[in-house]
């Protein structure tokens, strides 16, 4: 009986040693890397680097247009995919229950999520660009990455309408609330910290992604900057990949720098979620 | 079918309810008068909040939910195609278990139900307000935090809003599913006091676990056995002298 005891207990132990190992190591790797970018970056973030054109010249060139195109299309895809993906999400946790059609939709989305996004940069492709004639631009783009994002959207928004206890919304049709209002009123309000982090994560991947829009064609060195959703664009990680693609050390620099500032949006868009989320959670308690 | 005298305010006849192929409402034939208390009682499991849900509808979203049999108010049919769920819910309110009250600030728990009807005028809102938190002796306690949060209520206070909430909507039924089985004693008898004082008003059916408190508070007791409903008569004569010998067994302890 204690011997049993006593090896409960080391292996209790030994997945604790466990965990924390893999826990530092995975802390290290992360800081070892963020020191190096910061050693060899944070040197170039300077007023011009924010204000400059791309250049032939690494210490002359800037992400100007690369900023300005990721904020375009963060809120373009935002546009797009938030109303798209929350709209599914409800009518697939309200509505769509009993029905064939929502389920085979349902197992669908989950597998949607999984699909490498090179691949919806293919089916983009061939869509947006070529078929609706939308070209290499902001909207193409914005679109491509709304399909991205869309599975994202629309699981997260689930989750957090799911979360909503059943005791509201039964207190909600008593009174006399068609399902309709009770969706508006009261499951939306009580579910809108978990809606918003969903959505902000969302839109935070759609900012660091490339692959998709490589492969609808939006890796051009461009010098003006983007005034309408027609028009051409670049966006941050593309430029980081060009940059790094080059052979002067100056180049190598710049990405670098690049990275910090793609870094810290997306530092700042998780923060936001996880602080809209305590903010709520503080709020509402079932 | 024609309304005759006898069937009161609530009428059941015949009425059947299966969930899938359980059978869990079996035959129940019941009428309830205006203006009085009805307390269902019964083991758990036996069917009690299946039947209460049945007089608002609120079963309608359960899956493989069926029922056989005609419920009356007032003489309708509640189960008519015509009837729309929303309109019947206005007249039939229901006070559930836990306290449920909206995240949101009390004004707004209580408003809620005539917000949904479209009604916007602050000064009848008001008034409502006022008015029903009186009713339900919240008022002294919360007319100055009328727009905090009703989560930082306790729970007995949250569950007399719950009542001030449906009665706000004007309904002439109130339905109430063991309101006070999650109250401390002291929360429990005032909302005891309450249901005596709502009976001027309303027509109460009350689920409890708790024989005295169905003494009290109750004109007619409902006693339902494994989905039957075993006896139905008045409070006194229940308690005292029932003619089944299951409901003697019930009430003195034997099983349940
Ligand atoms: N959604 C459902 N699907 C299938 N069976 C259900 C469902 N809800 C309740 N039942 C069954 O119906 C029977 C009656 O349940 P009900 O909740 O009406 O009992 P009750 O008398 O209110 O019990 P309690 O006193 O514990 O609240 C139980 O056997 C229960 O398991
Ligand atoms: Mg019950």
């Amino acid at each position: 009986m204690k011997q049993k005891f006593d090896i409960n207990r080391f292996k209790d132990n030994a997945f604790k040693y466990f965990g924390i190992a893999c826990t530092l190591f995975g802390l290290a790797v992360l800081s070892v890397f963020l020191i190096n970018i910061l050693i060899e970056g944070l040197g170039r973030l300077n007023w011009q680097f924010f204000t400059s054109l791309p250049s032939r010249k690494p210490e002359k060139a800037g992400i100007l247009i690369c900023l300005l195109g990721s904020i375009w299309i963060m809120f373009l895809t935002a546009l797009i995919a938030v109303p798209l993906g929350v709209a599914s999400g409800i009518f697939l946790e309200e509505y769509g229950k009993k029905n064939k059609f929502a389920s085979f939709i349902e197992i669908n989305i989950s597998n949607l999520a999984g699909v490498p996004s090179i691949i919806y940069g293919l089916l983009a492709l061939e869509i947006f660009v070529r078929i609706l004639g939308l070209g290499k631009s902001l909207l193409a783009g914005s679109l491509t990455l709304s399909l991205l994002i869309l599975p994202i959207i629309i699981v997260s928004t689930r989750e957090a309408i799911k979360a909503v206890p059943k005791s509201i919304r039964e207190a909600s049709y008593a009174l006399g609330a068609t399902r309709w209002q009770t969706i508006w009123f009261q499951v939306l309000p009580a579910a809108s910290g978990g809606l918003l982090t969903g959505v902000i994560l969302a839109i935070s991947r759609a900012v660091g992604e490339s692959a998709p829009l490589i492969v609808i064609g939006a890796l051009l060195y461009i010098t003006t900057i983007p005034t309408s959703p027609m028009d051409d664009f670049a966006v941050m990680p593309i430029q980081i990949f060009n940059w790094l693609s080059r052979p002067q050390k100056g180049f190598i620099e710049n990405a670098t720098a690049a990275i910090i500032v793609l870094l810290l949006i997306t530092f700042m868009m998780n923060g936001l979620a996880i602080y809209l989320r305590n903010r709520w959670q503080k709020k509402i308690k079932w | 079918m024609v309304k005759d005298n006898n069937m009161g305010k609530l009428h059941a006849e015949k009425v059947n309810v299966y969930y899938g192929d359980h059978h869990i409402i079996k035959d129940v034939n019941l009428s309830i008068q205006e203006n009085t208390v009805t307390a269902f009682i019964g083991p758990s499991g036996c069917g009690k909040s299946t039947f209460l849900r049945l007089l608002n509808r609120m079963n309608d979203y359960i899956e493989n939910f069926r029922k056989t049999g005609d419920i009356l108010i007032d003489g309708n049919d509640i189960y008519d195609k015509k009837v729309r769920v929303e309109e019947l819910r206005k007249r039939v309110g229901m006070v559930f278990q836990k306290p449920n009250p909206f995240p949101k600030t009390i004004y707004e728990n209580v408003v809620y139900g005539l917000r949904i009807q479209g009604i916007k005028d602050k000064s009848k809102l008001d008034k409502v307000v006022e008015d029903s938190l009186k009713q339900v002796a919240l008022w002294n306690e919360v007319k100055d935090k009328l727009h905090q949060s009703a989560l930082a209520l306790s729970g007995g206070q949250q569950q007399r809003l719950c009542i001030a909430r449906t009665i706000a909507v004007e309904p002439t039924i109130i339905l109430m599913d063991e309101p006070a089985s999650a109250l401390d004693p002291i929360s429990s008898a005032k909302i005891e006091d309450l249901i005596s004082e709502l009976k001027e008003k309303f027509t109460i059916i009350i689920v409890t676990h708790n024989m005295q408190q169905a003494s009290r508070v109750s004109d007619k007791t409902a006693f339902f056995y494994l989905g039957e409903l075993v006896e139905y008569g008045a409070t006194d004569q229940i308690f005292t002298k029932p003619v089944k010998e299951l409901t003697q067994n019930y009430i003195t302890g034997r099983f349940g």
